[in-house]
Formats: C-alpha cells, structure tokens, sequence
C-alpha cells in the first residue's frame, strides 16, 4: 500500500471519532491517538497497489459512510434466527456497539465487552490489544483502531477448557453506517476455546463494516476460529484477522463468505516458536455481482511448523472471487511441513476467480505442496446423479452445495454447521432458479 | 430366468453411436424380454461399455441411427433422468466419487425421486435409515458407509456394493451392470452376485457387461453375446462363455469373417 497525502475520503470517515471519550489507560489513549495519525498519512488502497490489483474498492469512496447513530437497538426476537444453538456466551454488537441486554456469558471466563475487559484485566490486555494487526501500513486496520472504543474481548485462563462455543455476532441495523467491529482472544497456556463470530444485517442496506480480530495463542493452546460473513447484498465488508501461535499451539479456522457486495478478507497467521500446527480453510459463495476476496498468509516463523489450507471459491453470475494465498517460510523455519489448496468453481461463463497461490520459502529443509484449480461442475458427477433420476438442476444443486458442503464441515459447531448447510443449500438452489 | 410368454422389456434395433465423431456402435441388435438375464461380452474396444452408457442417455454419445424401445416406449427420447425414473439403471464400472454428499443424503434422494414417480409416499431420514439398512444386509454392507460422502475413498468392492445396494433401492426394470465384476476380489464377487441374484426377478430384466466368465459363475445368464466392432455377432446359451473363456474371443472373430451365420 502506498504511502500518501491525507486522504479526504478517510478524514471524512474520521470525522466522528473525536467525540470517543478517552480512556483512564494512557497506553489505550496512545494506541487510539497513533491510529488517528496513521489514517491521516494512509489512503485507501487502490488496484496498483499489488494486494488490491483484483479488488477495486473504490465504490466505497463514492459513498460518505456516517459514525453509528444512536438508534433503538433491536430486541431479542428480532434477533432470533441468529441465536447459535449451544453457544456458552453470545456477545451481540449492534453497528459496533456492545448491546449488554443482548448479550450473557455462561462460561466461567472472561467473556465481555472491552470496556469491561480493560477495567478487569488492563495488564492482560495491554501487550495484545493492537500489537498483532498491524496498522502502520494498513488504512483500514488503522481506522478501526482509530474508533477503538467497544469489542469483544475473551480471555481463556491457563489450562481451561471451555467446550461450549462463545458466539460474536455483529448485527447491522443502520444504512449508511461505518462501523468497526474489534475483537481480542487471549488463550493463555493450555487454554482450549472456539469463537464463533459472525457478521449480519436486519436488512439488505448499504453499510461498511471494517472489522479488526485480534488472537493470540499462549504456549499449547488450542483454539477454533469461525467467521461467518453473511453481511446484506449491498454492504461493504473489510476485515483484518491477525493470529499469533506460541509453541506447539493448535489453530483451526474456517471462515465462510456470503454476503456483501465487496467482502475483504486478509488473516495473517504467524507462528511465532516451534511446533504449532495450523488448519486455516475458507468458503466464499458469491453470485450476482458480488466480490470476494480472501488474502491469506501463513508465516512459518519457526522450525516443525505445520500449516494446512483448503480454499473454495463458487462464483455464480457476474461475481467475482478473488483468492491470495501466501505461505511465507522463512530461514530458519526448517521441518515446516505446509500444504495449500485452492479450488474454485465457476457456474457461468460470466463468473471470475482469480487465485493466487504464493509461496516464498527461505528454508531448505520444507515440505510445501499447493494446487490451485478452477472448473465447472463435473459433467460425470452430474450423468452419475442424472442415472440415478435426479433432474440437471437438482444434479448440479446438489454438487454445487457438496463443493461447498466440504468446507462447512470443518466447522466445530454442528448447530452452526447444521445452520450453514442449509443456507447454501438454499442459496444453490435460488442461484439455479435466478438463471 | 426365461419365463414362457414373457413381454419384450427392451428392443434395441440398427443402433448406431458416435463418440467425437468415431462411429463405436454399429447396427445394434438386441432382445430383452421380462426375467431374462443377457451377458453381453467381447474384447476390448468392442462397443460393450459404450452400448451400456447410451442406453443410459450419457451425453458424450450421439446416437445416429437406430431405435431402443423401453417397455415400448422410445427410450431415446427421454433425458437420462428421465430413463432412470423410467426404470433404467446403470451400474457404474467407475462409480464416481462426490466429496461433501453424505452416502445416505444421496441414497435417499434418489429413492425418494423414485418414490416420487410412483406416486408414493417418499421416506424421511429416520424411515429411511431402517429401510436402506435392511437392504445393505443383503450386500454385507457396513452402515458405516452411510456417513461417508458418496463413494469417497471406498475401495473398488464397497463401490461396487454400493451400487448393487442402489439397485436395491431403485428396484429397476432393467438393470444394466458395466463390468460390475472389475476390481473385485472373489469374496466381494460372491457378495455383489449374490445381491444381483436376489434382485432378479420375473418383474425385472439384467444386462451384465463383461470382459471375463468369472461373473457368470455367480450370476447365471440366460444368453450369452459376443460383440465385435460395435455389433453383436454372436449369441449362445450359457455354455458360450464358458467355451470363450477356454478358446477367447478369436475363434467367434474368424468364424463370423468367414461368414457364418449371424444370429438375427
């Protein structure tokens, strides 16, 4: 991203944030404040800037996206059809805003909202609340950390192990709103959570999400991480995932892409000591006029490092999906044992994926295997089902949906999983329809 | 079995098929009548695999000339969907594996489609789940492959089983099974025989496409044809496969170029 002059379209997005009270904590005044500088020298990133070429966000500029509006928040049977089955705390943000009524924490640990985090456990947080997603160079990590004023915060005690998952939901209720979603997970030593968090609307608006997860993995943790982006058809969708690993820690996540009209996702996962095996897999599911975009990178920091990534993309209509995959093994990084996979299906001829897999290995003694592929539906597997009486379009539903379907099962969450499957096999089945 | 007085299930007559512009079949002539079990053998490049998959409406074959009748009806007219709710089966020689499709979801639908077409109640899973594993007992099936995706890292016999076990369900008037015998050793050849012998009945008919004699140990057929260069150029009775098996498939060759008799 380059650097340049203030850039007017990120001052205006700014222009709420003095009002943010400050803080007691002068190292959460200063974090704000260096935010606040760092969008005043960024600028939104465009298609020469190498990490954007597939992706041109400038319809967002072309619309001035105001701060959160208090507002009537909605009620709990509003919120009904986003309930996770299961969860052993829910937080629920309505545009960015920690809604207490909404939200309950059965767990026995740390799961609140930031402002109630950083009154309890200050210290804790303090090395971990903007240390991991950079934002030197990144506008739109920088700007949220800019408004940095409310967020999730889940702090997993030494050797707890909270079976139950602990659900984020980001619930968009006002059209033309920007705002920040932030999320911190502290898993200390030996720690075991899964964090579900996930992004929706009350209606097809157009918003601007710019969210910002943070998640940190002490020495043998293990944590499950699902992100479920299922914004309205019309919003704007910009995240940054920064996850750390300590030694022999064990990360899984799955993130599934839905909504939007232009979703970007980057997760940077840095193994940062020896042993630390992760699983980082992604489903992006778009039609119309949609726009996807997944960066992935994994750093093998350290030596016996292991890294497994599957990611599909299936692109009905006009849409696009855009996939970035780097696998950074730096030297000294020996016995990484890495494998990535990028598979994508195109229903139309109209449809478009661009994929990247991007190895840059610094280590001489690695294992790395990556495949990338693009196709149509298999015309075998469709005889196979047609012989067997199902009509083509059922045929092809059922294969589209099954593409998707392997990565959903990945998902930790059977209710979540059980939730998702549906949805896709609704949205196969309406996509087909629409054609 | 051949039953006295039995109607013709399916007519196949001058049939002629393209693959990329190559011409594989060529003049087709075939019989089936209710009951009957026909063994359609021959070398490789012969055209058997490739009758099996336009009777089933594959779409890389284009037939150019000739007509099937299915329980007179022109098969030829119908989408292979269509054929299948009609009562054609194909049995797979590579049953195609589908990633993400849980075995009994698949199963299921496809039972449920037929049921459909009957104008019978369809099963929901739980109903399901007693019936289909009822039928996998007749094949010595685990239920464990109900969970797992269709297909999806079985080995050659479980493939071949699982087809068998969908026959079961579709409960087909004509059963066409390409090389059902390849890739199977001889215990799970007893199972999938077995199976196939239980299935057959005065009601059904059975097309068994075969390279080798061994199936026909298990599954006894009432005719037995030979096919070379896209056509059949000879019928016999059981014993026929036999005598192939010792001879090959040269001897019927020659004497077909030398003229003799080709039956009608």
């Amino acid at each position: 991203m380059t650097v340049a002059a203030p850039n007017r379209y990120l001052a205006s997005l700014l222009a709420g944030q003095p009002q943010l009270p400050a803080s007691l904590l002068a190292w959460f005044n200063d974090l704000r404040s260096h935010a606040v500088d760092r969008v005043g020298a960024l600028s939104v990133p465009t298609t020469r800037d190498e990490e954007w070429r597939f992706t041109d966000i400038s319809p967002l500029t072309g619309i001035p996206f105001h701060p959160v509006r208090g507002g009537s928040k909605p009620d709990i049977a509003q919120l009904a059809e986003f309930i996770l089955t299961g969860a052993g705390a829910g937080l629920v943000f309505v545009d960015g805003e920690y809604a207490p009524l909404l939200s309950f924490n059965n767990t026995g640990i740390t799961v609140t909202s930031l402002a109630s985090g950083l009154a309890s456990h200050g210290t804790v947080i303090e090395p971990h609340l903007g240390r991991h997603a950079e934002f030197q160079s990144n506008a739109f990590a920088a700007l949220n950390t800019a408004f940095l004023h409310d967020g999730a915060i889940v702090i997993a005690p030494r050797n707890v192990a909270v079976s139950a998952p602990l659900h984020v939901l980001h619930v968009a209720t006002q059209k033309g709103a920007a705002s920040y979603p932030r999320c911190l997970v502290i898993a200390e030593p030996g720690s075991v959570v899964t964090v579900v968090e996930e992004f929706v609307a009350l209606q097809n608006d157009v918003y601007f999400t710019d969210a910002v997860t943070e998640i940190v993995l002490a020495d043998g943790a293990r944590v499950h991480h699902v992100r479920v982006q299922r914004e309205s058809g019309q919003a704007f969708h910009v995240s940054n995932c920064a996850i750390s690993l300590g030694r022999a820690s064990h990360y899984q996540s799955v993130s599934v892409a839905l909504g939007a009209r232009i979703s970007r996702c980057n997760l940077n996962v840095v193994q940062t000591a020896e042993g630390v095996e992760c699983a980082i897999d992604g489903l992006a599911l778009v039609a119309e006029q949609q726009l996807a975009d997944t960066h992935t990178c994994i750093d093998h920091a350290q030596p016996h490092g292991v890294s497994r990534q599957l990611h599909k993309c299936i692109v009905d209509g006009a849409a696009r999906a855009v996939f970035n995959g780097k696998i950074l093994v730096r030297q000294g990084a020996q016995r990484t044992d890495s494998s990535q996979s990028s598979r994508n299906l195109l229903l139309t001829s109209k449809a478009r994926v661009d994929t990247k897999p991007q190895l840059e290995i610094f280590a001489d003694d690695v294992k790395c295997a990556h495949g990338a592929t693009v196709g149509q539906l298999d015309s075998e597997e469709v005889f196979y089902l047609m012989s067997r009486g199902f009509p083509e379009a059922a045929a092809r539903n059922l294969l589209t949906y099954a593409f998707g379907a392997e990565v959903i099962s990945r998902i930790p969450v059977a209710s979540l999983r059980h939730k998702l499957e549906q949805r896709v096999l609704a949205q196969t089945n309406s996509q087909s329809v629409s054609k | 079995m051949i039953f006295q007085d039995s109607k013709t299930l399916l007519e196949v007559h001058g049939l002629c098929a393209t693959v990329n512009g190559i011409e594989i079949l060529k003049g087709m002539e075939l019989t089936v009548r209710y009951g009957e079990v026909h063994a359609i053998m021959g070398p490789n490049g012969s055209g058997k695999s490739t009758f099996s998959k336009v009777l089933a409406g594959h779409p890389s074959y284009q037939v150019t000339d000739g007509t099937v009748l299915f329980g007179g009806q022109n098969l030829l007219d119908l989408a292979p969907d269509a054929r299948a709710r009609a009562g054609v089966f194909l049995g797979f020689q590579y049953p195609i594996e589908i990633p993400g499709v849980a075995n009994s979801q698949f199963l299921r639908l496809a039972y449920n489609t037929m049921q459909a077409q009957h104008g019978k109640d369809e099963l929901d899973p739980l109903e399901f789940d007693d019936f289909v594993r009822e039928k996998m007992k007749l094949l010595e099936m685990n239920p464990d492959f109900l969970d797992r995706s269709v297909n999806e890292g079985f080995s050659g016999g479980e493939k071949k089983r699982n087809e068998i076990l969908q026959m079961a369900l579709l409960a087909p008037r004509l059963a066409i099974l390409d090389e059902t015998d390849s890739g199977l050793d001889i215990d799970a050849l007893r199972v999938v025989a077995g199976g196939v012998n239980q299935l057959a009945n005065k009601d059904n008919a059975i097309i068994l496409v075969t390279h080798y004699q061994r199936l026909l140990n298990y599954i006894k057929p009432d005719y037995v044809h030979v096919m070379e260069s896209g056509r059949i150029i000879k019928t016999g009775g059981k014993d026929l496969a036999v005598e192939l098996e010792t001879r090959g498939y040269d001897w019927v060759s020659a004497e077909n170029k030398a003229g003799a008799v080709v039956p009608a």
